[in-house]
């Protein structure tokens, strides 16, 4: 029962979309508990089975989930998920992102063994790289940079599915190397650090005594010993300066490229529409590629030719009448099925004015399932929807 | 029908649970439930978000206290949206009489800085503001030693705190910063504010949802603050269905699903006929299809609802609004927290 201007969104052909060798990255974002990590796994496993070697990057999927797919030891790196068809020679491997884990490789990388020690004791590293706003969402990218580097060297994947953090704030994981950047790149930071470059460049000079009253004032509401860790972190970090800031661009340009999709995954009620709208045209505005958006745990009816209001009267008249040995039975599937049709509707309307607001964007639908999804039959089931 | 308040004492109530479950909208009816016993208010946000406004429907709050809210009962509820470069520049004022110093510190990014680049800072000074503000009393403010004279300016203040997986750091503040700053007045400040957290005068309380993962974050949550002895409250349990069917229907409904039968499709079939319904064999068969999956999600849900009644703590129990929190869906909650005692 779908209405007209529902029917004029254009479906989005996930199919089309995996099969599609020219597709190497699907990005599955949207606002928290919606189904973003279900259905990257679930996109992951259907392609694999379709002949893609996959790897899935997961941020925080439920428990039991994450045991089905065998992310019970925390290294980081991808494991292949057992029980998935090998026989189209597809393959899949997940795992599930260690922020921090992923932020001391970096530091690793790109500093001297002294440095990255130095930099790795730091409390102000310790607290910036578990806790620092933004850290997830950045080293999620940072990640999807890594397996994507991975696989043009070995080619071990041909389909990086990438799951994103479940901040609300939209598309966070965008800003994140911006933010991180603009942090790194801070007026003040720079200043702190100044007296242990050469110095002398005009603007240090004019400011000079205010830094110092600055970096004083500090001090005293800090406590100095902090302020000296601050000092010496920064002073760390600003050898890393140039990688970090490369590596973000880098990551950023390969989230606009022709082989990254973007879907966004939404549930089919008003304020959830509302922040899918926000993350479509802000997606747009960056011009990143949207495939279309997954309206994600549809009511769905198998008695969809009955209405709501039929089957209340329906039920009402039951009660009234005549006992047949079922009718309580009967009036009660009846009085279920009149609220499942009328949230039904309800979602409906809700789709109906998204798709009307967002001409063009296609969309496809995924039925809500009974249970939650926590092995790889429930995955398929949803796989199985979402490529319809 | 009113039961007596489950939280008498306490005069910070702190709102966590899972991204998404209803933190803010249960921190906002909760507010309003105080309000609505003839209590003076504030309720707070800390993420720079505009949640609260969004909840009230009104403009953008700032770094002011705003009315939102005024109950016939004379109770009134207040909102603030608390920033952490506010809060430090307010901090610098009242502390150092900073004139020049603190403009040249917001010139040169160092604010920006210490509120971003130590976590911990910036939860000071967001908790800070919020134990100014329990502790603020008539006749003169006082932040640091309470001022013990005056009457308490807000009589509670409703916390919409960051979720379950920050939200133990974010309060326990003292241990967060213990590497970072091993002395000074803003270890100090730390300090009493984490005490105030673990008074009586603190409740915790965690918001979920009758699925799998905001329980089991809610039941970690919880081992989590006992390990840090902050005083867990109650747990709210948002968005709760309506049960469509009580218990017999249910269970008849449950049997024509465990034994499906031709001959039960065939019952019901002409059941629906007899009350003028043009049934078909696959809409009596569609019918039960949909009961079966209703039955299914009701045992789920009850096998979450037993966890979390196990945890042993009040349980409070909102429902799930079709309109969302349009057209006064908030006072509903509120009225509902409040006949289940909460205020
Ligand atoms: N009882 C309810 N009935 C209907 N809708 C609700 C109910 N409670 C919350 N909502 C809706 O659910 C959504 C999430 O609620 P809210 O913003 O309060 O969650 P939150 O926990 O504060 O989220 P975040 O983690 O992003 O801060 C909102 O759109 C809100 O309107
Ligand atoms: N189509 C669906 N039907 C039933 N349950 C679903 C469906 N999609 C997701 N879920 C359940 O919803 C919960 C949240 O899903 P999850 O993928 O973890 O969301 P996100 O990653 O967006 O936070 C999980 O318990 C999951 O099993
Ligand atoms: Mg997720
Ligand atoms: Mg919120």
């Amino acid at each position: 029962m779908t209405t007209k201007a529902a029917a004029k969104a254009p479906h989005l052909d996930l199919a089309a979309l995996v099969d599609d060798p020219g597709t190497r990255i699907v990005v599955c974002c949207g606002a928290g508990g919606v189904g973003k990590t279900t259905t990257a796994a679930a996109l992951g496993l259907v392609a694999a089975e379709r002949g893609r070697r996959v790897v899935v990057l997961t941020i925080d999927p439920a428990r039991r989930l994450a045991q089905s797919l065998g992310l019970t030891e925390l290294d980081n790196t991808p494991r292949p998920v057992a029980g998935v068809d090998p026989a189209s020679g597809g393959s899949l491997d997940a795992m599930m992102l260690d922020m921090k884990r992923t932020f001391d490789d970096v530091v690793e990388q790109h500093a001297t063994p002294e440095k990255a020690a130095q930099i790795l004791a730091n409390p102000f590293y310790q607290a910036v790289s578990s806790s620092f706003a933004g850290t997830q969402e950045y080293m999620a990218m940072e990640k999807l940079g890594q397996l994507r580097a991975q696989a043009e060297e070995d080619d071990s994947w041909d389909l990086i599915i990438v799951d994103t953090p479940p901040s609300r704030s939209a598309l966070d994981f965008l800003d994140a190397p911006k933010r991180l950047g603009s942090f790194l790149d801070g007026r003040f930071i720079r200043l702190l650090m100044a007296p242990a470059k050469a110095g002398g460049r005009a603007y240090l000079k004019v400011l000079s005594g205010g830094v110092t009253l600055a970096t004083q004032t500090m001090g005293k509401i800090l406590g100095n010993s902090m302020l000296d860790d601050v000092q010496t972190f920064v002073a760390a970090l600003d050898t890393m300066f140039g990688g970090f800031r490369e590596r973000a661009d880098v990551t950023y340009a390969l989230l606009g490229a022709d082989e990254t999709a973007f879907v966004v995954v939404a549930a089919p009620e008003r304020d959830a529409l509302r922040e899918a709208a926000y993350f479509v045209e802000r997606l747009d505005a960056e011009r990143m590629p949207l495939a279309g958006v997954v309206l994600n745990r549809m009511q769905r009816l198998a008695a969809g030719s009955l209405s709501a209001s039929r089957a209340a009267s329906a039920a009402e008249e039951l009660a009234d009448g005549e006992e047949s040995p079922t009718a309580r039975t009967t009036s009660g599937l009846l009085l279920l099925h009149e609220d499942l049709a009328e949230t039904a509707a309800r979602q409906r309307a809700h789709a109906t004015r998204f798709v009307a607001g967002h001409p063009g964007v296609p969309v496809t639908e995924v039925p809500a399932a009974a249970q939650d999804i926590h092995d790889l039959d429930g995955l398929r089931e949803v796989g199985g929807a979402l490529l319809r | 029908m009113s039961t007596p308040a489950t939280f008498p004492g306490v005069r910070l109530h702190v709102v966590t649970g899972k991204g998404g479950t209803g933190k803010t909208t249960v921190a906002g009816a909760l507010a309003l439930a105080l309000a609505r016993r003839g209590k003076r208010v504030l309720l707070v946000e800390v993420e720079g978000r505009q949640g609260i406004a969004q909840t009230f429907d009104v403009p953008p709050l700032g770094t002011e206290e705003e009315r939102l809210v005024s109950d016939p009962s004379g109770g009134e509820v207040f909102g603030l949206s608390i920033d952490a470069k506010a809060a430090l520049l307010e901090y610098l004022h009242t502390f150092y009489k900073l004139g020049r110093a603190g403009s040249v510190l917001e010139k040169v990014g160092a604010i920006d800085f210490a509120t971003t680049i130590a976590p911990g800072v910036r939860d000071v000074l967001l908790t800070g503001k919020v134990y100014e503000a329990v502790g603020r009393r008539t006749g003169g403010r006082s932040s640091t030693g309470r001022n013990k004279g005056g009457q308490p300016i807000y009589d509670a203040v409703v916390l919409d705190a960051p979720p379950t997986g920050r939200v133990v750091r974010f309060l326990a503040v003292n241990e967060q910063l213990a590497d970072m700053a091993k002395a000074g007045p803003i270890r100090s400040q730390a300090d009493s504010i984490t005490e105030m957290m673990r008074s009586k005068e603190t409740a915790v309380h965690i918001v979920t949802l009758l699925e799998e993962m905001p329980v089991q974050e809610t039941i970690d949550a919880i081992a989590e603050l006992r390990a840090e002895r902050l005083p867990v409250g109650a747990i709210v349990v948002n968005q709760v269905r309506e049960e469509i069917l009580d218990d017999d229907e249910l269970a008849a409904v449950a049997k024509a699903v465990t034994q499906p039968s031709p001959e039960l499709a065939e019952a019901v079939r002409a059941d629906l006929t007899a009350v003028g319904v043009k049934a078909t064999a696959a809409m009596a068969q569609g019918l039960l299809t949909e009961a079966a999956e209703h039955a299914d999600r009701v045992a789920l849900q009850r096998e979450q609802e037993a966890d979390v009644v196990a945890q042993g703590l009040p349980v409070y129990r909102l429902p799930s609004l079709p309109d969302g929190l349009d057209s006064g869906g908030i006072t509903v909650l509120a009225d509902a927290l409040g006949e289940q005692g909460v205020a």
